[in-house]
């Protein structure tokens, strides 16, 4: 920092001053972000019956785990269906995307870069204009309403972002480690295994929890491919608490709550591989 | 072969790994290249022959209609389509003007390097995590004209000081309302083909406001990444020459910004021009249709209806909107590999 200071006496205290001002700022819109999150959690803890339109800002008189409880009982079965269609559809469509990844950036071939360019394309399609086919075609080889075809379109959609991710992360890897494995008498699949793998810790954790957070997050698959409420996903589940005539807030809000909670933690505790899962998803590397 | 002179050792495995190593490549990645072949590409087409298809029944009818476009020309006269495109284009413009203006001013806010800035951030992009169906069922309730915020507007004694001001109550019917705000139609007489209102309809507005919380910090990060490449010296070689902080922000920073401000618009546009789950969670098709969507008439038409010609109809428009704004991104992208 070897900056001249040519700060003077006003200039510093316009300086602190301005700083004060944009912490003020940011603080009221911290606040109205954060207004949704306390409205759910102070929802979900009050009882029934003080759920009245006009005590909705309180805080609850005492404190009610009844609607988490009733939430907990409906969810939690989703909930596990969340945990099984999410884990093993991230650690698939991750392993897959790497090699692929690898593949395109490290071996490119006439017209891997096309290639490459068709399957971002179904990135980015409304999953609504492949529907129809996709349930056929989940009929015909017997999958159709179960978690295995869930988790098999997870897998495929999901292709092409971990490709993306893993193509941005091991061109960045150096071409001298690879003609070096080569010279070594390694092959394609040797220099995989033995060098790209153990240097992609970092891009699997990325991809790992952008994508276990896309999977969790997902509704239109988990709506039509599984046709029984009692092993759709947890997002399905929660919607269809909000369905019928009287709406348990106390109950919905607690829902809400539970089904945020695994990709919140994820994104409180993580929340930096979560960013860069992000901007590398969004851009090029 | 056995007598012509056998290839010295070293040149015979290095002739076998060369051609290995073309081929090898190519056949790890024909199993994931099938798969988007017939995931996207075969089940695009398939979607878009049951579009002009006679399959508007339970039962599988994959004639072709006739005339052959003729369930296009259905989708475009029904009413509650036109209006579920005029929602899309107004919710599209609305939210990614407010998702814009609101994430790059959180991102030259937090540029100042304050205290906690990191908490911040953090929290600013914490709804980016949740699920739209959180985030619907959650601002569905702050939306409840009873309650939510109008209350809290009358606890905060807003409305007390407008009536000081000889002004009526802030109570919005927010997403109960089916009003439509303005009427293109009525200025150009070369619409008159169209059913739907060409306004505003004012049931939107409460969505755009959820969907701006939820990825306005999404902008924001795209934006606090690129102020981080704008390299210091530009900054302090703006400051020598006598620039004032706002002047470097508005004559170099953010014209410098530009690319991202496309990137956002291209990201978040397609994310909004595909919007479902949000919307379905939030309000549904809303009163008069006010916040229908292409995405929740296809599922209606399909799963519900099972109109299926219609529902792919609708999809495929969808896919097409989609794509007027993605393909020119991957083209450009392609260019640059």
């Amino acid at each position: 920092m070897a900056t001249q200071r040519i700060d003077t006496t006003t200039d510093a205290r316009r300086g602190r001053l301005a700083n004060i001002a944009i912490i003020a700022i940011l603080t009221v819109a911290m606040i109205v972000y954060l207004i949704p999150v306390y409205v759910m959690v102070i929802t979900g803890f009050k009882a029934a019956a003080d759920v009245s339109l006009s005590q909705m800002w309180r805080l609850p008189d005492t404190l009610d785990s009844g609607g988490y409880q009733q939430a907990w009982d409906r969810l939690s079965p989703n909930l596990a269906t969340s945990f099984m269609l999410a884990i093993p559809a991230t650690i698939l469509s991750g392993f897959i995307g790497a090699v692929n990844g690898y593949l395109l950036s490290k071996w490119k071939f006439r017209g891997s870069d096309v290639l490459f360019t068709l399957l971002l394309f179904g990135m980015f399609i409304p999953y609504q204009s492949i529907l129809i086919p996709l349930i056929q075609f989940l009929d015909y080889i017997n999958l159709y309403g179960t978690l295995p075809g869930l988790i098999l379109v997870h897998v495929v959609y999901g292709l092409p972002l971990t490709t993306l991710i893993f193509r941005n992360y091991f061109t960045n890897i150096p071409g001298e480690i690879l003609e070096a494995a080569r010279v070594d008498g390694a092959g394609v699949i040797g220099i995989f295994w033995r060098i790209m793998l153990p240097l992609s810790l970092p891009a699997f954790v990325v991809v790992g929890i952008f994508q276990f957070t896309n999977i969790w997050n997902d509704f239109l698959f988990g709506l039509v491919v599984i046709t029984d409420p009692n092993d759709q996903p947890v997002t399905v589940a929660l919607n269809n608490l909000s369905g019928g005539f009287a709406v348990e807030w106390n109950v919905l809000m607690a829902g809400a709550v539970i089904a945020a909670l695994p990709t919140a933690i994820i994104y409180v505790l993580l929340g930096r591989f979560f960013v860069r899962g992000m901007l590398a998803g969004s851009m090029k590397g | 072969m056995a007598d012509i002179p056998i290839p010295t050792v070293e040149t015979s495995p290095k002739h076998q790994r060369f051609s290995s190593e073309r081929f090898i490549p190519k056949l790890l990645l024909a199993p994931s290249l099938l798969l988007i072949v017939i995931f996207v590409y075969g089940f695009i087409g398939t979607t878009m022959w049951v579009s002009i298809s006679n399959w508007r029944s339970a039962s599988r009818d994959l004639s072709i209609s006739d005339p052959v476009l003729g369930v296009y020309d259905r989708l475009f006269n029904t009413t509650r389509f036109q209006i579920d495109l005029r929602n899309t284009f107004v919710f599209t413009i609305l939210f990614l003007l407010a998702a814009v203006v609101v994430g790059l001013a959180l991102a030259l806010l937090l540029d100042q390097r304050v205290f906690g800035r990191s908490v911040f951030r953090n929290v600013f992009l914490f709804p980016y995590a949740l699920s739209f169906i959180v985030t619907g069922v959650s601002w569905r309730w702050l939306f409840n004209p009873e309650t939510g915020i109008n209350l809290l507007v009358e606890n905060l004694g807003i409305n007390w000081l407008l009536n000081a001001l000889g002004l009526p109550d802030f109570s919005p019917a927010w997403l109960t309302t089916a009003e439509v705000w303005g009427d293109l139609g009525a200025w150009l007489p070369f619409l008159d083909g169209i059913k739907a209102q060409l306004g505003i309809p004012l049931a939107m507005i409460p969505v755009v406001i959820a969907a701006t919380w939820q990825l306005s910090g999404f902008a924001m990060a795209m934006y606090l990444a690129g102020l981080g490449t704008i390299s210091h010296d530009i900054r302090e070689a703006a400051q020598v020459d006598g620039a004032s902080g706002w002047r470097i922000y508005r004559d170099i920073i953010i014209p410098l910004l530009r690319p991202i401000t496309i990137s956002i618009l291209i990201i978040l546009g397609h994310v909004s021009l595909k919007i479902f789950d949000l919307i379905f969670a939030m309000s549904g098709s809303g009163p008069g249709f006010a916040t229908d969507v292409p995405g929740i008439f296809v599922y209606e038409q399909t799963f519900r209806a099972t109109r299926y010609n219609l529902g792919a109809a609708a999809s495929i428009v969808m896919l097409l909107l989609v794509s007027i704004v993605i393909v020119p991104y991957l083209a450009r992208q392609l260019k640059e590999l």
